[in-house]
C-alpha cells in the first residue's frame, strides 16, 4: 500500500480511532494531573522557603527579568507550533507535521541553552549553587525539574519524529504524537506558573 | 493475519508475563512474602516488649528502631498494598467484563518497580545499615546529622516502589473509564470496582507528593541539599506536611478496596443485594475526596495553631459520616438475609464491629485537646492497628478466601479456613484491645523497653501473647494455601455469585470472556440466574482475540532502576578499595542503571508491539 493511499485510508482524528489510542490519551492526562501534584509540592515547598536566604543571594539581587521574559516568550511559541503540528496531523499533511514538531524542538533547545545560562552564571558568578540556602534548594528543585522535564520532551519529540519518518503516520504513531503534544503544553503550564511565582514574585520581593 | 509470538514456560513465563490475572498472582505471592517478614518483625517487637527490662531482653534500643521502622514500612507499602493491588488486578477486568487491563505492558512494570523497591529495602538488612527513623522517617532523625545508610534505603526504596503503585493506579483508571461491557454503565458496575476506581483516583493525586518529600529526603542526605535541615534555612515540619499529605490519602487508598470486597462478599453470602447501592457508592467518593482534608490532625501537638487544629479537627469527624452510610449498610444488607457463614463471611462480618472500634477511636483522636494527651502513646497504635489489620487485613483475608476459587482454580479448605479465622480474630482484639489501655496509662509508642512496675507489666504479656495466637492463625493460612495446590478444583461459581467474574471458568481463560457479555443492569450475573438462564448473554459474534505479547522489558527496567538506586546511595560512600569508590563516586553505576532503563524505554518506543491473535477454532476447542 503507497504512503497516500495508506493516509487516505487514516481516520480523521487518528489518535482516538483505536481503544489503545483513546485509552493512551486518557492515561496520559491522567499522568499528567499526577504530575500536577508532583510540581504543586515542588512550588509549595519553594513558597516556604523562598524568603529563607542565609547569606546566599536574594531573588531581587539574582533574577534578570530580561532573559527569562525570552526564555518564556520561546517556550510559550513552541507551544503555538506543536499545536500547528497536531493540526497538521489531522490535515494528514506529514511533511508539515514534522516541520513543526521540529521547530518545536529547536525552541526547546532555545529554552534549555538559555536556562543552563542562566544557572551556569548563578554559579560561577553569584556563588548561588544548590546548597547555599533553603532558598537556592527549592529554586533548584523547582526549576530544575520543570527544565529536565523539557529536555526529556526535547528528547522524546526528536525519537517520535524519527519514528514518523520510518513507520508513517498511523493509529499507532498518531496517539504518540498527540501525547508528546499535551506533555509539551503542560511543561509551557508550569512555566507560566514558575515565571510568576519564582520570577515576577521574586523581583518583588 | 496471525503473528507468532514465542510463549514462555515456567520462570520466564512469569518474568515475561502481561497478563492481569498472572500479574494478581505475582503481587500476591511478593505482598503474601513481605507480609511474613513483617510479622516476623511484629513478633520481634512482641518479645522484646513481653517482659520489661531486664528479664527478657532480645533486641537493644538500635536494633528494636529498626526493626519496628521495617515493620511499618514493609506492612504498609510491601504488604498491604501489593496485596490490594493483587485483588484489583484479578478481580477489576473480570467484574467489568474486559479481556485485560488498559495496559498490559505498565501493568507488568508496576508490578516489577514495587518488586525492586520492596528487594532493596530489605537489602538493607544484609548490608547492616537498617532505617531505624520509624515509617515516618521525620526530619531531622532522617536528615544527614541523625542517620546513616537506612534513610538512603527508606528513601529510595519506596521511590522506586511508588513508581509502581503510581503506574497500577493510572493503569485502573482508565482500564475501569474505557474497557467496561456493552451495557456496564458506572452505576452498574460492581461495589469493588467503584472502590477500586476512587481509590486509584487517590493514588493518582497522593502518591507524587510522596515522591517529591522522597527526592528532598534523598538531596538533603546526597547532594547536601537544605530542605529539611533547619541551620541552613530549611524547615523540618515541611516534611511532615508533605509527607501526610500523602500519608492520610493512603490510609483510605488501602482501606476502600476494603471496603468494596465487603461489599461484595456479604450480599453474596447474604443471598440479598447490597442495601443502598447508590448511597454506597457516593460515600466512597466522599471518602475518597476527605482524605485529601484532613492530613494535619496527625500534627496537633506540633504547633499549628487552635484555628488550624479546629478546623483539621472538625474535617476529620466529617469522614465519619460516610464511613457511618457505609456501616449501616452493610448491616442492612445482611439483615434479614440467609446468611451462609463460609470462612470468607466470617471475616467479613468481624470486620464490621473491629473496623467500627476503628473508627470511634480514630474520632476521638480527631479531638485536639484529647490528641494532646494521646498523642505519641500507645492509643494511637491500638487505633491504627485497629483499622489497618482490623479493617484492611481482616477484609484482605476474606476476599482472599472469596476469590481464591477464581485466581487458582483450587478451592480452599473451609476447617483450616475457619481455624484461622478464629485464632486471628481472638489474636488480634487480645493484642491490640488492651494497647488502647497501655496507652491511657500512659505507655509511650516506639520505646525498645519499659522498667517493671508502672501497671504496664500484665498488659504488655497480655498483648504479645495475642501476637502469638495472630502468628499461628497466619501460619494456618500459609498450610492452607499450600495444600489447596492439590485441593478440590473450583467450579465456575462457588458461591452463587452475582458479579460477572463468575460467570466464566475458575480460573478463567487468559483471554477472560470469550464473547463480551451484555450486561442489564447491576449484579449482572444474578439477572441472569434469575431469568433461568445459564451463561452471561453474548454482545458480539465469535471472533479472533487480539492478545498483547509478553515482555521482558518491565523487568529489566525496574532492575535498572534498582541498580541506580544503589550506584546513587552509595556514591559519598568510602570504600576499602580505590576501585569501588571511583565507580560508584563517578556515579558510573548510577548512570549505568538509568541507562538500562532509558535503553528500554527507548526499545518500548521503537519496536511496536503487535501482539498476536486467538483463532475462532482454538476458542471453539477449548469450548
Amino acid at each position: 500500500m503507497s504512503q497516500a493511499a495508506h493516509l487516505d485510508k487514516l481516520p480523521p482524528e487518528p489518535e482516538k480511532a483505536t481503544l489503545e489510542g483513546r485509552n493512551k490519551v486518557l492515561g496520559f492526562w491522567l499522568f499528567l494531573g499526577g504530575e500536577t501534584v508532583l510540581f504543586g509540592t515542588l512550588f509549595a515547598t519553594f513558597i516556604a522557603l523562598r524568603n529563607s536566604v542565609l547569606d546566599g543571594p536574594t531573588g531581587i539581587e539574582l533574577f534578570s527579568l530580561s532573559i527569562t521574559a525570552i526564555a518564556t516568550f520561546i517556550l510559550l511559541t513552541s507551544s503555538l507550533t506543536s499545536v500547528f503540528a497536531i493540526q497538521a496531523m489531522h490535515h494528514k499533511n506529514i511533511k508539515n507535521m514534522l516541520t513543526w514538531l521540529g521547530v518545536t524542538v529547536v525552541l526547546g533547545l532555545g529554552f534549555l541553552v538559555l536556562e543552563i545560562y542562566e544557572f551556569y552564571e548563578y554559579v560561577a558568578h553569584d556563588g548561588f549553587g544548590f546548597t547555599t540556602s533553603a532558598f537556592s534548594s527549592s529554586f533548584y528543585a523547582l526549576v530544575g525539574f520543570h527544565g529536565a522535564h523539557v529536555a526529556l520532551g526535547v528528547l522524546w519529540i526528536s525519537l517520535l519524529m524519527l519514528q514518523i519518518k520510518k513507520k508513517g503516520l498511523t493509529t499507532v504513531t498518531a496517539p504518540k504524537i498527540y501525547v508528546a503534544s499535551l506533555y509539551w503544553h503542560f511543561i509551557d503550564v508550569v512555566w507560566v506558573f514558575i515565571f510568576t511565582i519564582v520570577y515576577l514574585m521574586g523581583k518583588v520581593g | 493475519m496471525a503473528h507468532s509470538v514465542k510463549k514462555y514456560r515456567g520462570l520466564m513465563d512469569w518474568i515475561t508475563t502481561v497478563d492481569h490475572k498472572k500479574i494478581g498472582i505475582l503481587y500476591f505471592a511478593a505482598g503474601g512474602l513481605f507480609f511474613v517478614i513483617g510479622g516476623i518483625e511484629a513478633l520481634l517487637i512482641r518479645l522484646q516488649l513481653m517482659f520489661p527490662k531486664g528479664t527478657f531482653d532480645i533486641l537493644d534500643g538500635q536494633t528494636y528502631n529498626e526493626v519496628m521502622t521495617m515493620h511499618g514500612t514493609t506492612m504498609i507499602f510491601l504488604a498491604a498494598m501489593p496485596l490490594v493491588f493483587g485483588l484489583m488486578n484479578a478481580v477489576v477486568p473480570l467484574q467489568i467484563g474486559a479481556r485485560d487491563v488498559a495496559f498490559p505492558f505498565l501493568n507488568s512494570l508496576g508490578f516489577w518497580t514495587f518488586f525492586f523497591g520492596g528487594v532493596l529495602l530489605n537489602i538493607s538488612w544484609f548490608t547492616g545499615t537498617v532505617p531505624d527513623i520509624g515509617w515516618t522517617a521525620y526530619a531531622p532523625l532522617s536528615g544527614q546529622e541523625f542517620s546513616g545508610t537506612g534513610s538512603d534505603y527508606y528513601a529510595i526504596g519506596l521511590q522506586i516502589a511508588g513508581i509502581g503503585t503510581l503506574v497500577g493506579g493510572i493503569n485502573f483508571l482508565v482500564t475501569i473509564i474505557n474497557m467496561r461491557a456493552p451495557g456496564m454503565s458506572f452505576m452498574r458496575m460492581p461495589l469493588f470496582t467503584w472502590t477500586s476506581f476512587i481509590t486509584s483516583g487517590i493514588i493518582l493525586f497522593a502518591f507524587p507528593a510522596l515522591a517529591v518529600g522522597l527526592i528532598y529526603i534523598s538531596f538533603d542526605r546526597l547532594f547536601d541539599a537544605n530542605f529539611f535541615v533547619t541551620a541552613t534555612g530549611g524547615n523540618a515540619i515541611l516534611w511532615e506536611h508533605i509527607f501526610w499529605i500523602f500519608g492520610h490519602p493512603e490510609v483510605y487508598i488501602l482501606v476502600l478496596p476494603a471496603f468494596g470486597a465487603i461489599s461484595e462478599i456479604l450480599p453474596t453470602f447474604a443471598r440479598k443485594r447490597l442495601f443502598g447501592y447508590s448511597s454506597m457508592v457516593f460515600a466512597t467518593a466522599l471518602i475518597g475526596f476527605l482524605s485529601f482534608m484532613v492530613w494535619a490532625h496527625h500534627m496537633f501537638t506540633v504547633g499549628m495553631g487552635d484555628i488550624a487544629n479546629a478546623l483539621f479537627g472538625v474535617a476529620t469527624m466529617l469522614i465519619a459520616i460516610p464511613t457511618g452510610i457505609k456501616v449501616f449498610n452493610w448491616l442492612f444488607t445482611i439483615w434479614g438475609g440467609k446468611i451462609q457463614f463460609t470462612t470468607a463471611m466470617l471475616y467479613a462480618t468481624s470486620f464490621i464491629p473491629t473496623f467500627v472500634m476503628g473508627g470511634v477511636t480514630g474520632v476521638m483522636l480527631a479531638i485536639p485537646p484529647a490528641d494532646f494527651q494521646f498523642h505519641d502513646s500507645y492509643f494511637v497504635v491500638a487505633h491504627f492497628h485497629y483499622v489497618i489489620v482490623g479493617g484492611i487485613v481482616l477484609s484482605l483475608l476474606a476476599a482472599a478466601y472469596y476469590w481464591w476459587p477464581k485466581m487458582f482454580g483450587r478451592m480452599l479448605n473451609e476447617t483450616l479456613g475457619k481455624w484461622s479465622f478464629w485464632l486471628f480474630f481472638i489474636g488480634f482484639h487480645l493484642t491490640f484491645f488492651i494497647q488502647h489501655f497501655l496507652g491511657l496509662w500512659g505507655m509511650p509508642r516506639r520505646v525498645f523497653t519499659y522498667l517493671p512496675n508502672q501497671g504496664w507489666d500484665t498488659a504488655n504479656f497480655v498483648s504479645s501473647i495475642g501476637a502469638f495466637f495472630m502468628a499461628a492463625g497466619v501460619i494456618v493460612i500459609l498450610i492452607n494455601a499450600i495444600i489447596s495446590i492439590k485441593g478440590p478444583k473450583a467450579p465456575a461459581d462457588p458461591w452463587d455469585g452475582r458479579t460477572l467474574e463468575w460467570s466464566i471458568a475458575s480460573p478463567s481463560p487468559e483471554y477472560n470472556f470469550k464473547q463480551l457479555p451484555l450486561v442489564r443492569g447491576l449484579d449482572a450475573f444474578w439477572l441472569e440466574k434469575m431469568d433461568g438462564k445459564k451463561e452471561m448473554t453474548p454482545a458480539e459474534p465469535l471472533g479472533p482475540i487480539h492478545m498483547p505479547s509478553p515482555s521482558i522489558l518491565p523487568f529489566f527496567m525496574s532492575l535498572g532502576l534498582f541498580i541506580a538506586g544503589f550506584g546513587f546511595m552509595y556514591r559519598g560512600y568510602e570504600f576499602e578499595s580505590a576501585f569501588m569508590n571511583n565507580l560508584f563516586g563517578y556515579n558510573i553505576i548510577a548512570i549505568f542503571g538509568l541507562a538500562i532503563t532509558l535503553v528500554c524505554m527507548f526499545l518500548r518506543s521503537v519496536y511496536d508491539d503487535h501482539g498476536y491473535h486467538i483463532e475462532v477454532e482454538e476458542l471453539q476447542k477449548e469450548g
